[in-house]
């Protein structure tokens, strides 16, 4: 009763939010007009609450329609947004700019190591081939008409690699997926530790070998930047060196 | 009820014979723990103990090979830190080296270069002899018995 009689005697005022100015700095490609990508900067008005991923919405809506870049859900489930913030690779709908030095313009670009098609997109088929090339799916046998049963124990096991969202923000800050279009990439080693340790899952064996391959987990450098970008805050670099201790045992 | 055959993708080809790459991989750990005690042991039996970095000279030199457990400690010292060094490069060049005719060509020099000095360093160190039979005298140094 008292608040409501307080909230009657205050006088109405609209609140205003307050904003503020953010440039950024966005690395451009069209392949029908550019021979090479331009960076070319856009200033935005925005909210302490927006995200980058608001911001290039406000430059496509409002200043250019033309910008080009992937989103979905925009709210970090999808995996579609990854790109490199400030020499970062991160997800734009989980990056608050007030959390980015605004005083310095903000750089946005596509991410590295994959072909660029436009502006922000790249050729994701490679990174989903390899994704592919390591049986991401339960494999066991018999018929699925009853439960595959499973205890806790089993199932935290492999918790951290079930997070994985495919949106390729590791393997495109890999230096060795940059220089080595071959190698698997810590992606496919994720999804693949997830289906290795999985107490149901049947077909380790044929995991293993795959990624005891020239090309699989021994190109690995440990340089651990797949960890620092993941937004998911999976431990990559551990999931990949517990797949190297498998390969060398010969079982999960 | 039908169940899809799984692998629905292709099998991995098993490939045949020894996976360099695996073994290359346990060959750098193994050796770094190695290296870490090899070379601190040098550093300190060389350059701290006794009366220190002064010391070093031929005969320093002379007196340690005249043991077996220094000839053996600096052999494996000189395998393991060229093999290591050597497997390193290799690996810099496979990534980044595109060129395939570039890449054979400083692989082929790591390799030689590796090689030769593994085997000058094996033959100096099991071939020294500080007193060498038949020597001028006026060469020889200080510490030789006097024929």
């Amino acid at each position: 009763m008292s608040t409501a009689a307080v909230m009657e005697n205050q006088p109405h005022v609209p609140e205003v939010i307050p904003t503020f100015t953010a440039t950024l700095i966005i690395r451009r490609f069209d392949p029908e007009v550019d021979d090479e990508p331009r960076w070319q900067d856009f200033d935005v008005e925005l909210r302490g609450t927006d995200r980058v991923l608001d911001a290039l919405h406000k430059i496509k809506w409002e200043q250019d329609g033309s910008l080009t870049f992937r989103r979905s859900c925009a709210h970090g489930v999808c995996g579609s947004d990854a790109m490199r913030i400030n020499g970062r690779n991160r997800l734009a709908c989980k990056t608050l700019i007030k959390d980015l030095d605004i005083s310095k313009p903000i750089y946005v670009e596509a991410i590295k190591g994959l072909p660029l098609e436009k502006d922000l997109i790249v050729d994701m088929e490679p990174f989903f081939e390899s994704y592919r090339s390591i049986n991401p799916f339960l494999m066991a046998s018999g018929s699925p008409d009853k439960e595959r049963k499973q205890s806790p124990v089993e199932r935290a096991r492999f918790d951290d690699t079930t997070k994985c969202i495919l949106c390729a923000a590791c393997t495109s800050s890999c230096p060795v997926f940059w220089t080595d279009g071959q190698y698997f990439g810590p992606a496919a080693i994720v999804n693949a530790h997830r289906f290795i340790f999985d107490s149901r899952d049947e077909g380790a064996q044929v995991r293993l070998d795959i990624l005891n391959d020239k090309e699989g987990v021994w190109r690995c450098r440990t340089t651990f930047n797949c960890s620092e970008a993941c937004p998911r805050g999976i431990q990559v670099t551990q999931a990949i060196a517990e797949v190297k201790m498998a390969v060398l045992r010969g079982k999960p | 009820m039908s169940v899809i055959d799984a692998p629905r993708s292709k099998a991995a080809p098993k490939r045949r014979g020894i996976n360099w790459e695996k073994w290359g991989w346990i060959y750098m750990r193994a050796s770094g723990v190695v290296l870490v005690v090899l070379i601190f042991g040098h550093l300190f039996v060389n350059l701290v103990a006794g009366e220190g970095v002064k010391a070093i000279d031929f005969a320093f030199v002379a007196g340690k090979w005249a043991d077996p457990f220094w000839v053996v400690w600096d052999t494996l010292l000189l395998w393991l830190a060229l093999i290591h060094g050597g497997n390193g490069m290799r690996t810099l060049v496979n990534d980044y080296a595109n060129n395939t005719t570039v890449r054979r060509i400083l692989l082929a020099g790591i390799f030689a270069s590796t090689a030769i000095l593994i085997i000058l360093g094996t033959l100096v160190i099991y071939t020294f002899d500080p007193c060498p039979v038949g020597a001028a005298p006026e060469l020889l140094p200080s510490f030789c018995p006097v024929p």
